[in-house]
């Protein structure tokens, strides 16, 4: 048996299909993932995300310390409160530790959330470099947190929650949360649609996701929360990017705050070094149009360049109706790419990795 | 939990197969194999005409979460195949022993089929993992 969320018996009751999960035991789909898919890109579905490690840092050098910690720089977050920012976390030598989500309180209180299956090696490495910093780190394994995304996903939550959330609900912008008592609302999200992020006490989550439920919105599985947050470009840790791939070369470049030149987060001088030597690869998109689905390992062909590509993460896209991939290959990759499928060469157009925006194709 | 139907015979690689009575046999996945898949996608038969032996890879189905190669339960000629499955792969998921069939087989050796399991052999191999 592996670690068991707030939700674990509703998932149950529902017929969802429990597999282990970075240690935890989660619901991999209730039916079918294709239905749950298009329930988040025509209305509203609901995931449990309570596994995800929630980490509340704060102290007198909260900020100094996420500067140095992370890629993206949390400066860009000053007098913003509740405002969110995406970064990788790296390693001396460049490699992405994890990607991460910082929430801002203020310049002495952020909240991160980092993935269920890291939780270990990011805390051990938040510990280690917190070193010097007047900092404390706080895990909060005491909140459940429920992931509702879709075009009517804010409008059906705003319908099953008290008046407090609603008017939080009505002034939150995109990428920033917003605290309600003992919830914490956040309009984040991993699938392409608008929609929120809400962190509440356990106790509390069955009721809540019951009155979800009731109000439309459909229980999605990690199957589903995979095709989607594919379709939308957005990567998954462990598959597009791990401890011995550059951000620049895992579509994360846009994560990586180069200015001012005197912020020296860890990482920094590999990077630098990698850009001055010429980074050989990226993360591109792939569109197949043929019979058959692309898989994550399956090897790339580039023309013109001696060194293999790889699918780091494949699937069927339920919005496209055909398969789609990120894939790792050489810089020099043009319009069009070979994958190896089952044994045969077949060609998959490349574009930049993003697939659907909104419910729409969006390339 | 996955139905398994009397009657049928099965291989452990979860296609079932019906002897029509005729001198064919008609192929499909199990129930347990359509759920174990989740979501089909698409489905590669093989060609009417071919000559198969039992044990031969006879097509692929993939689902969004993975591929999985179909086996020919039994020697023969492929006498005709499921075109409705290019169309609609998840007929596959909704009806795995009606209308979601793959392949029929004219039997070569009509012998093979004493060699099959039969439901209470396929269920314990079902309940085995």
């Amino acid at each position: 048996m592996g670690n068991r969320t707030a939700l674990f018996q509703v998932h149950s009751d529902l017929g969802g299909k429990i597999v282990d999960f970075g240690g935890w035991d989660m619901p991999l789909n209730y039916g079918s993932q294709i239905e749950e898919h298009n329930a988040v890109r025509q209305k509203a579905g609901m995931f449990d995300v309570s596994h995800m490690t929630v980490i509340d840092v704060t102290g007198a050098d909260a900020r100094a310390y996420l500067r140095k910690l992370v890629t993206h720089d949390v400066a860009k977050l000053d007098g913003q409160p509740g405002k969110a920012l995406y970064s990788g976390m790296l390693n001396e030598q460049g490699g992405v530790i994890d990607d991460l989500i910082i929430y801002h309180n203020s310049a002495t209180d952020y909240r991160v959330v980092v993935n269920c299956a890291t939780r270990e090696k990011d805390l051990a490495w938040m510990n280690e470099q917190a070193n010097g910093f007047d900092v404390t780190l706080t895990e909060r394994p005491e909140f459940a947190m429920i992931a509702i995304q879709g075009p009517q996903a804010i409008e059906l939550t705003k319908s099953v929650v008290c008046d407090d959330a609603v008017a939080a609900i009505n002034e939150l912008k995109p990428f920033v949360a917003s605290e309600v008592g003992s919830w914490y609302i956040a309009r984040t999200g991993y699938s392409g649609e608008d929609g929120l992020e809400i962190m509440l006490p356990g106790d509390q989550a069955a009721d809540f996701w019951q009155r979800l439920h009731n109000a439309g919105v459909e229980p999605c599985g990690l199957a589903a929360r995979d095709t989607l947050r594919l379709e939308a470009g957005m990567n998954l840790y462990g598959n597009d990017m791990t401890d011995d791939v550059s951000p620049l070369e895992a579509n994360m470049a846009w994560t990586v705050t180069w200015e001012p030149e005197d912020r020296d987060f860890i990482g920094r001088a590999a990077l630098t070094r990698q850009k001055a030597d010429g980074v050989k690869n990226k993360l591109v998109g792939l569109v197949f149009e043929g019979r058959g689905v692309l898989r994550a390992g399956m090897r790339v062909e580039v023309e013109g360049s001696d060194s293999d590509g790889i699918i780091t993460s494949g699937a069927f896209s339920p919005t496209l109706g055909t398969a789609i991939a990120f894939a790792r290959v050489p810089r020099t990759v043009g319009d069009e790419v070979q994958v190896e499928l089952r044994g045969k060469l077949a060609p998959a157009r490349v574009i930049k990795p993003c697939f659907v925006r909104n419910g729409a194709k969006a390339f | 939990m996955s139905e398994v139907i009397s009657g049928l015979k099965y291989i452990a690689s979860h296609e079932w197969i019906r002897d029509e009575g005729d001198g064919t046999v008609t192929v499909g996945i199990t129930d347990h194999a359509q759920e174990a898949l989740g979501d089909i996608v698409f489905v590669e038969l093989p060609e009417v005409g071919a000559e198969l032996s039992a044990g031969d890879d006879a097509g692929v189905v993939e689902s969004v979460k993975a591929a999985s190669d179909i086996y020919s339960p039994v020697s023969g000629e492929v006498v005709a195949i499921n075109d409705d499955l290019e169309d609609a792969p998840e007929t596959a998921n909704s009806s795995p022993y009606g209308d979601g069939w793959f392949f029929q087989i004219k039997l070569s050796d009509a012998s093979e089929l004493e060699a099959l399991l039969d439901a209470d052999a396929y269920q314990e191999v079902c309940d085995s993992e």
